[in-house]
């Protein structure tokens, strides 16, 4: 700091008006670095609380119980440790939110990159923004007390509560993520390709599907990746709707629970704080942590190594 | 020299974009098998008429086509005809090279495949690359993208991308505008191939280019208010040599533009 300041300090090196200029730069520099560090220094510790909590526990359940056990019941009696049921119910959920997602969002960003004219693209892409800033909380109850219905009577197997309803909804949430951002890419293709491709005679749905879509296949999967990363860590719409039920299923019908909706689950509840049930909230955060962390990095891979490079 | 037969016939060719007009009641005829160069300074509505006689100016919301394009004694701006069917007859080459970011193989076989071809594809691939001189170049690496390739060699891909839906004519637009002297050379020589084949209309602000390469030149111009005017068209050689009009004279002279 010292360093720094020490010419500026100097009043010969300046006139009067670049000298206090001269500070002032200084200290918004230092200010603005300030405030950078904080959401830094708020990352590592939050992950550091996390990895301490967690080896509490790692303490006492070893990590291939944690991995391979197919139990989730830290909060009764005969406690068992295997994170598997709530990672299969996070998935079942995400999955399923993707393969409402995918194919609806893929398809209105062709719609809205390749299609739609200027006018009715102005009016759309807002208006599928605004599905991003519904509540999720009013995503779950939609999901509980209309779409449950609707599967219900359709078959009379399905649950109240069920991982179904929730992924519908949730999928419907991230489409806009989807599709905005598949647009954005699919905008970013060159126009002289488009033309390249319509002066040797293609259709506009050969350009889209088959020029386009593979130019753009880099910024589309990095969408994919992320709203599959939103999905997993999407906590409102899965506890309103999902249930909590920990079981170890692939049907999409019966009550489930996902790792955000047991962490909630114990946070409310009166868990003593150092017992292993408290601990368990870190296991099971560290694990969310780490798996969308990686889908993060993949997909940032994915947009680096994949991108077509035009000038 | 006997005139040869006439492949495409402009009349009364008018282009608006929303209420600008960038050409101007134009009507020539272009020659088979002989290299026909428009020339003029820019902005004079050179490329839109270039995109007249492939309809790509469709794909431009604003833009409204009046007029003919007779080819084949049809003109194709007959409201029932399909620009894409039109499109396979008419290859295009564009300013600067645009290959599709795959192979270059798939970069040659994406006209024929749109437009349902079932022959032999390895076949035509490489009578493709071999009209467009670049087969020796790369017939060792077709799976490899096209990006990779040169300037000059990305340009004679899409030459022979053009060529691999078997067109009839060729409208190039400023195709050596972006490369260096030795492939303008090559895609010149190349084009002295071609119109043994193929009729080639090419947009151009090289002239010595046009000298060079074009049997007939049309030379556009904007006079005032007046955009988009055909101003003389006849033999490269008269153009260039006894123009009949003094604007023509003071801009192959360089006296302006």
């Amino acid at each position: 700091m010292a360093l720094i300041l020490e010419g500026i300090l100097d009043p010969r090196n300046y006139s009067n008006k670049r000298w206090r200029a001269g500070i002032f730069e200084q200290i918004i520099k230092v200010i603005l670095l300030l405030v950078s560090a904080i959401s830094i220094i708020t990352t590592v510790a939050i992950v550091s609380v996390m990895i301490f909590e967690a080896s509490l526990f790692f303490q006492n359940v070893s990590i291939f119980e944690f991995l391979t056990e197919t139990r989730w019941t830290p909060l009764y009696s005969s406690k068992h440790f295997g994170i598997l049921p709530l990672v299969t119910g996070t998935f079942l959920v995400a999955f399923g939110a993707m393969f409402i997602a995918l194919p609806l969002g893929l398809m209105s960003a062709i719609y809205l990159s390749e299609y739609a004219p200027d006018k009715v693209r102005q009016v759309i892409k807002p208006v599928l923004e605004v599905l991003a800033g519904i509540p999720t909380v009013v995503y779950g109850y939609f999901a509980l007390l209309f779409i449950s219905p609707i599967l219900q009577s359709i078959s009379e197997s399905v649950k109240v509560f069920n991982a179904a309803s929730a992924a519908i909804v949730m999928g419907i949430m991230i489409l806009p993520m989807v599709s905005s951002l598949s647009e954005d890419a699919m905008r970013a293709v060159p126009r002289s390709l488009r033309e390249g491709a319509y002066a040797l005679g293609a259709t506009k749905l050969e350009v889209s599907l088959r020029i386009v879509t593979p130019a753009a296949i880099s910024g589309i999967v990095a969408s994919f990746i992320l709203a599959i990363s939103r999905a997993i860590g999407e906590t409102m719409i899965v506890t309103v709707a999902a249930g909590q039920n920990p079981t170890f299923t692939f049907s999409p019908f019966v009550p489930i629970q996902t790792m955000t909706s047991y962490i909630v689950q114990v946070s409310l509840g009166d868990t003593p704080t150092g017992s292993i049930e408290f601990q368990t909230i870190f296991a099971v955060g560290i694990t969310l942590f780490t798996i969308t962390l990686t889908l993060n990095m993949i997909s940032q891979y994915i947009v680096r190594r994949f991108r077509n490079v035009y000038d | 020299m006997t005139d040869p037969q006439t492949i495409i016939q402009a009349k009364e060719i008018s282009v608006h974009y929303g209420s600008k007009k960038v050409l101007d009641n134009v009507s020539f005829d272009i020659g088979e098998n002989e290299v026909t160069s428009i020339i003029g300074p820019s902005g004079c509505g050179k490329s839109t008429l270039l995109r007249s006689f492939n309809r790509m100016n469709d794909l431009i919301p604003s833009a409204v086509v009046s007029g003919e394009i007779i080819f084949h004694g049809q003109n194709i701006y007959e409201p029932h005809l399909d620009p894409t069917e039109i499109r396979y007859q008419m290859g295009m080459v564009f300013q600067k090279p645009n290959p599709f970011p795959k192979s270059i193989y798939d970069n040659i076989a994406f006209g024929p495949k749109v437009a349902g071809f079932t022959g032999d594809m390895d076949q035509l691939v490489e009578e493709s690359l071999q009209k467009s001189a670049l087969w020796d170049e790369v017939k060792d690496r077709l799976k490899d993208s096209a990006l990779a390739l040169s300037g000059g060699q990305q340009q004679r891909l899409c030459i022979a991308r053009a060529l691999a839906v078997e067109p009839e004519v060729i409208l190039m637009d400023e195709p050596c505008s972006a490369l260096d002297p030795i492939s303008t050379l090559a895609i010149e020589q190349l084009m002295r191939e071609l119109k043994k084949q193929y009729s080639i209309i090419i947009v151009t602000h090289n002239m010595q280019q046009a000298a060079r390469v074009s049997d007939k030149t049309a030379f556009f111009m904007n006079e005032g208010d007046n955009i988009g005017l055909l101003i003389e068209y006849g033999d490269t050689q008269k153009i260039f040599s006894q123009p009949e009009h003094k604007t023509t004279e003071d801009y192959i002279t360089g006296r302006f533009g």
